[in-house]
């Protein structure tokens, strides 16, 4: 163990959140070189106090160790580093590695849960996994096949499995579980298949579990209960889980929670996004649909809500609302508030009060069609009477398209240069309603979906943006989507990775592209940084194509079928002249 | 009868006389050795040769379904001579019109169309392509879908009449040119707008892997 470098440095982390104290950041632990969830901290703000790599030698930068996960469905995982051990999960069937920094990755331990294969036949968008949760000494991941894992960080042992959800119900679990006080935080995937979305709270010692929150149906369900105290109007009122469905539509009204889940502890508050409602045919379910294509704030230890707000009263467009919600505050009209801030599929940068669920901002970072703004009196989006969908009529030009201006992959942000580091895409489609019917453990869709690169430009762009001033400062254009996720420093770098393979190095202040590498295969992963044992700063990430956007390529799909993927397919027609399967691993450091 | 357990016990013949020298009369040896063991093992001979009962025992012991020679094929292997490849069954939905339009139907109705797109894939395979992973023949396409298969197709068994099913294998087939060309659909009407059925060319279907060997 090198303790001594590690302290040194904390020093200098101190000294910035120091700095972050004065422009009034929610105070974060010191720096202490590790990255032990996927998301970095509770706040979700994927940046890094390490400062060895900057923008004067982020060039230098070389490879320094790899490995092979011998899978080769896409890679969305983060790789975690705790002490000197890294944990990697991978794409089904989830294998969870532990890694040694100090022999350059060598194999401490695997552990296979051995996840049913037929689990692969109902997961919507690849068999993908977004990451495991290291606290106290127990690692934590979830299989697609609906189970809950606790294993031992040392020895790789398994400490319990619980089974969450039911693969013959369609449901699938992909995201990456958040712990708090003893709480294993994990959510359901399969809003394609007409599931009935839910959070639910395991213990972490025991397995069991502990309460489950539902996204629709009644009030008892939703644990909703007089602390519940939505900030507008058309959020109140007894069952609204049951009343703004047609009868008994809510228990198959999706709303399900594979994104990710952020933590206040000031408030002991945590927040998540529910996702589309089932159908995407909205038609088959007129009403407002909730708590579908929203953002809940709940107590992490009893599971109560306390604020709910509606992105997406009935969702046309499978606009889900699973994005990422940073724990930030800003400057709002001159006055500090204690924000939420959010990229949402919809298009919209939103800037909650996050003691409230008040919208104080809401700011297009796209083109949009789909909708003309949100009212912020009432709280609610205002969608286009022109592009409202209709069975059997195809209307074309909705923006952003299905997977949104910004789908699962998280923005990092910076206390430093306060801005929002956002990857995300550029697309539009055509979409036609038809019926639908509902077979349980069959996909429940009743669209056809047709994409493509908005206003024929680049389809995707990784971007920086000011929450207080409501603009973007600098912007990347990348041929592909950027379905990779990004992260910050106080090196002022910034790094994301591209689906044609390309892992860049970027100027956090400007947008100059001071470094990239072409790794095997195209990146959708989670880039995360760390000191090794040696002292030094290192950057992994996961190369490995796949995912919604990467289907295409690791599917083996038919690019002739424009509705293949759900329509991405449509989008993606070249990807597979410019990346083939992967699953390696790549660590960077300085020579 | 259970044809596993009696094709288990049939290679031993039970002496059910022979059972107080088995396990019960281990129990108290010291006791029973000479006072029980002798005047029984006198009369063994005789009840070796009169009271045994043995199991009924039949020869051929098999599952019903082992014998049926109209079970698809799904390998391209085939050990030993190679006459024994199962017949080749002509689907006569494949020259109608008016049921590979009714598959397409059911191909939506039953959300095929879910996972295989129009052809193209996403969750399931691609199927209008040349690769096919379980075979693509008729009744190989028809078990596939009534068997399900490990990797995630779900098994449709008792759910799909038999007459709709055969109509969803003539439009499957159509979907990589191996239905009448004749009889295909010549338009799409959904949003799809590439080669209807009628137009895609008959390619080399083969048989390929899972996407990931596992």
């Amino acid at each position: 163990m090198l303790n001594l470098p590690r302290c040194c440095l904390c020093i200098g982390c101190a000294a910035t959140a120091v700095a972050g104290l004065a422009f009034g950041q929610p105070a974060a632990p010191a720096e202490d070189g590790q990255w032990t969830m996927p998301a970095k901290n509770f706040e979700n703000t994927r940046y890094s106090g390490l400062d060895q790599i900057k923008i004067t030698n982020a060039k230098n930068l070389r490879v320094a160790w790899t490995f092979s996960t011998g899978v080769t469905r896409g890679q969305e995982a983060a790789p975690i580093v705790v002490g000197d051990t890294m944990y990697i999960v991978t794409s089904y069937p989830n294998i969870l590695y532990a890694l040694d920094l100090k022999k350059n990755g060598a194999t401490k331990w695997k552990f296979e849960p051995e996840p049913a294969a037929a689990a692969q036949g109902v997961a919507c968008c690849d068999v993908v996994n977004r990451g495991c949760f290291f606290d106290k000494g127990k690692v934590f991941f979830n299989t697609l096949d609906d189970n809950v894992c606790a294993v031992d960080a040392n020895t790789g042992k398994l400490l319990w499995k619980t089974k969450v959800g039911e693969i013959n119900r369609g449901e699938t679990m992909t995201m990456a579980p958040l712990v708090v006080h003893d709480k294993v935080l994990v959510g359901n995937a399969g809003g394609e298949f007409g599931v009935r979305g839910w959070l639910t709270a395991v213990d972490a010692n025991s397995g069991k579990i502990a309460w489950r929150a539902y996204s629709t149906g009644p009030d008892t369900d939703c644990l909703i209960d007089s602390e519940f105290k939505p900030f507008y109007e058309s959020d109140r009122g007894k069952d609204l889980g049951v009343k703004s469905w047609p009868p008994d539509r809510w228990q198959i009204g999706g709303g399900t929670v594979w994104g990710w889940i952020s933590y206040d502890a000031e408030q002991n508050l945590m927040f998540y996004g529910t996702a589309n409602p089932g159908s995407w045919n909205p038609e088959l379910r007129p009403g407002d649909n909730k708590w579908t294509c929203g953002v809940f704030a709940r107590n992490p230890d009893t599971g109560q809500a306390r604020w709910f707000y509606q992105l997406n009263p009935h969702d046309e467009f499978d606009h889900d609302g699973v994005n990422e919600n940073m724990v930030v505050d800003l400057q709002v009209d001159g006055r500090p508030r204690k924000t939420l801030l959010s990229a949402q599929r919809n298009g919209y940068v939103y800037v909650f009060d996050r003691t409230t669920g008040e919208v104080l901002s809401a700011t297009p970072f796209v083109r949009i069609t789909a909708s003309k703004g949100v009212d912020l009196k009432t709280g609610r989006i205002i969608t286009n009477p022109e592009k409202k969908p209709q069975m059997g009529k195809v209307i074309r030009d909705v923006a952003p398209a299905s997977p949104g201006a910004k789908d699962w992959q998280p923005c990092a942000w910076s206390p430093r240069t306060h801005l929002l580091y956002i990857p995300h895409q550029n697309l539009a489609m055509d979409y036609e309603a038809v019926e639908a019917s509902y077979i349980e453990g069959t996909p429940y869709l009743g669209v056809n979906v047709k994409m493509y690169a908005d206003g024929g430009g680049k389809r995707g762009e990784y971007c920086a943006w000011d929450p207080v001033q409501k603009k973007k400062v600098w912007a990347i254009a990348e041929d592909f989507p950027v379905w990779s996720g990004t992260l910050a420093t106080a090196g002022d770098v910034t790094f994301y990775g591209t689906m044609d393979g390309w892992f860049k190095a970027v100027n956090a202040k400007t947008g100059e592209v001071l470094w990239e590498f072409k790794t095997g295969s195209g990146i959708i992963g989670q880039p995360t940084t760390f000191l090794g044992p040696d002292g030094k700063q290192y950057v992994a990430i996961l190369s490995g194509v796949g995912g919604w956007a990467g289907a295409v390529v690791s599917g083996d799909l038919d690019v002739r079928d424009p509705t293949a993927a759900l329509g991405f397919a449509n989008a993606m027609k070249d990807l597979p002249q410019h990346t083939t399967k992967g699953g390696t691993l790549y660590v960077f450091g300085l020579p | 009868m259970n044809w596993k357990t009696n094709s288990r016990t049939a290679r031993t013949a039970t002496c059910r006389s022979c059972r107080p020298f088995g396990p019960h009369g281990v129990r108290h040896p010291a006791k029973t050795l000479l006072g029980t063991c002798l005047p029984y093992s006198l009369l063994l001979p005789v009840l070796l040769l009169f009271s045994c009962e043995r199991e009924e025992r039949p020869l051929v012991v098999q599952p019903p379904l082992a014998q049926d020679a109209s079970l698809p094929q799904i390998s391209d292997l085939v050990p030993g001579p190679k006459h024994n490849k199962g017949p080749s069954v002509a689907n006569p939905d494949e020259n109608n019109s008016w049921m590979m339009a009714e598959g397409k139907r059911f191909y939506e109705a039953y959300n095929c169309v879910g996972c295989h797109a129009h052809g193209g894939g996403g969750m399931g395979p691609a199927l209008m392509d040349e690769k096919w992973i379980y075979g693509y023949e008729p009744q190989q396409v028809y078990a596939t879908i009534v068997e399900g298969r490990p990797n995630g197709m779900p098994s449709f068994r008792g759910k799909i009449s038999n007459d709709q099913l055969w109509e969803i294998v003539a439009y499957v087939r159509s979907l990589s040119g191996l239905a009448n060309q004749w009889a295909a659909n010549a338009r799409d009407d959904h949003i799809k707008g590439g080669s209807p059925p009628n137009s895609i060319p008959e390619g080399t279907p083969h048989n390929s892997s899972e996407p990931q060997p596992r």
